[in-house]
């Protein structure tokens, strides 16, 4: 009995099961429900998610410390970040946690991304070319009131497009990240994005969009219920749509 | 494609095809494809689901362990581990032979432009008449060291950035021996682990050797092709393209090689990174 299951889950495609009321063959099905989630990615996904958190907090707690992009004599403050809203309390601390988090953050990006491309698992939410097609009917069910396309898969074409944008803006918050710590040794990631100066203004437009998606993310997430929550924690999701 | 259609076999028949992502879309005209995506769904009764999925949830608590961050005891022990490893990988970043980018004089912050940081006072009054760089710990020769001993050794010049731990950064213009020169006409013991140095403020720093050997880090008595003015660490500072503004000491007073450090800096006491290279 215990290989039904087991079996499914080491797949790394999703699989579905029946849930039935009763077991043997006068069954009554109850619903069905699809393992969407492997478990290192929903480790990574909550590691990733906190220390997001811990790293925006801290970082505009950094960024009080000059609120500016552009001369230090004379100043003109670009946005005032109230310190309520910050993680760290001064420089130093804000520091403190953000070159902390900022190895769980990549890790937790690493072992995503290594894991996803090991597995094969990448190809649940990879935007490629086949999606393409499908993006004009997502977005007129989404923002026009148009009917919603049949999914077959645990992704839509627009979710896949997020999805793969955030990885990307994951990729470039970490290389803009280490090209202010680093803008010596890694002189040359420095000069790509203009020099500390210019890396430290791409590091804040990063994060906004990063937040961007998080905004995004998060109302998706309460539109969709509470089967599509749970999925993110125990993997399977009761009822999918497809 | 209704899975149960697909299911007319025993029960035991638990083979399924997963969806396959890589599948070609597939023309909607046929219900009966004749690559069926699902060959069969497997059933689970409902208590073997609550229970698949309770453990399943269980699997994902380890990442509440990164809850221990939200103990104030615990929470400062973790940040400076994080800090220290930060450090750590900073010591391994660093390369010897790597020089900090050099700027063409067009490119300098004009001189009014150029910040003057410090924690106390602009000028700690240093009567230069009777300074000298007071040099102790592993060197063959300590003492007393006049500002004309340094100056006699090669002066370079440079256009370097200067990075703020704030964030703002100026492109200055310094002029200066190597601290290497220096190290080596005191007869320093290299293989120390550590600079330390004092200022006329009470302000201290620290630097390691490695850092204190680099070609670019110079005993500064230059900006801008000019004496350094009082506000900027006359008569002697430090400048080190390759650390943070926080190291970078004016108004030296005392110069140390040592492979202790009792306190490694005013600012790194206080929490902020001991090594923080750029």
């Amino acid at each position: 009995m215990k290989n039904d299951y087991e079996i499914f889950i080491s797949s790394m495609n999703t699989t579905i099961v029946e849930i039935v009321r009763t077991k043997g063959e006068q069954a009554e099905s109850a619903g069905r429900a699809a393992y969407e989630h492997p478990l290192v990615v929903r480790w990574c996904h909550w590691a990733n998610a906190i220390s997001l958190f811990v790293l925006v907090g801290s970082g505009l707690q950094i960024f009080r410390a000059f609120p500016s992009f552009g001369d230090k004599i004379p100043q003109k403050d670009l946005l005032n970040w109230p310190k309520a809203f910050a993680i760290g309390g001064w420089l130093g601390g804000a520091l403190q946690w953000h070159l902390t988090f900022m190895w769980i953050y990549l890790a937790s990006g690493l072992i995503y991304v290594g894991y996803q491309i090991f597995t094969g698992n990448y190809r649940q939410v990879l935007f490629t070319h086949r999606d393409i097609p499908g993006v004009w009917p997502m977005v007129k069910h989404y923002f026009f009131f148009g009917t919603k396309p049949e999914t077959k898969e645990a992704y839509n074409p627009l979710q896949k497009h997020a999805y793969t944008t955030a990885i990307g803006l994951g990729l470039l918050s970490v290389l803009t990240g280490l090209a202010i710590w680093k803008p010596v040794q890694l002189s040359a990631l420095a000069w790509l994005m203009g020099g500390f100066h210019w890396a430290r203004l791409w590091h804040f437009v990063v994060m906004w969009a990063m937040l961007a998606f998080v905004f995004g993310h998060l109302i998706m997430v309460v539109l969709h219920g509470w089967n599509n929550f749970v999925s993110m924690l125990t993997g399977w999701k009761k009822d999918p749509e497809y | 494609m209704d899975p149960k259609e697909a299911e007319t076999g025993s029960r035991e028949r638990v083979e399924s095809k997963a969806l396959s992502h890589d599948s070609k879309p597939e023309p909607e005209t046929s219900e009966q494809s004749s690559e069926p995506q699902v060959l069969a769904t497997p059933k689970l009764d409902v208590e073997s689901f609550t229970r698949l999925s309770r453990r399943e949830l269980l699997k994902v608590a380890p990442v509440l362990a990164l809850g221990v961050f939200a103990v104030p005891t615990v929470q400062e022990f973790l940040l400076k581990k994080g800090l220290g490893f930060s450090d750590w990988a900073s010591a391994l970043l660093f390369r010897r032979g790597h020089a900090a980018p050099v700027f063409a004089d067009a490119d300098l912050t004009p001189f009014e432009k150029f910040p003057i940081n410090d924690y106390d006072v602009d000028d700690p009054g240093v009567i230069f008449e009777n300074w000298s760089l007071s040099v102790s710990g592993a060197v063959q020769k300590p003492g007393e060291y006049k500002l004309e001993q340094i100056q006699a050794l090669r002066p370079y010049r440079q256009n370097t950035r200067h990075v703020c731990v704030e964030g703002w950064d100026v492109i200055g213009r310094f002029g200066g021996a190597r601290l290497s020169d220096f190290l080596t006409m005191i007869g320093a013991d290299t293989s120390a682990q550590y600079i330390t140095v004092r200022c006329a403020d009470d302000y201290y720093e620290s630097l390691d050797m490695a850092t204190a050997l680099h070609s670019q880090t110079l005993l500064c008595y230059e900006m801008y092709d000019r004496p350094l003015t009082r506000e900027h660490g006359a008569p002697l500072r430090l400048n080190v393209p390759t650390k943070i503004g926080y190291k970078q000491a004016k108004y030296l007073t005392e110069l140390s090689v040592t492979n202790v450090l009792e306190k490694v800096g005013y600012w790194e006491d206080q929490g902020y990174s001991s090594f923080y290279g750029l």
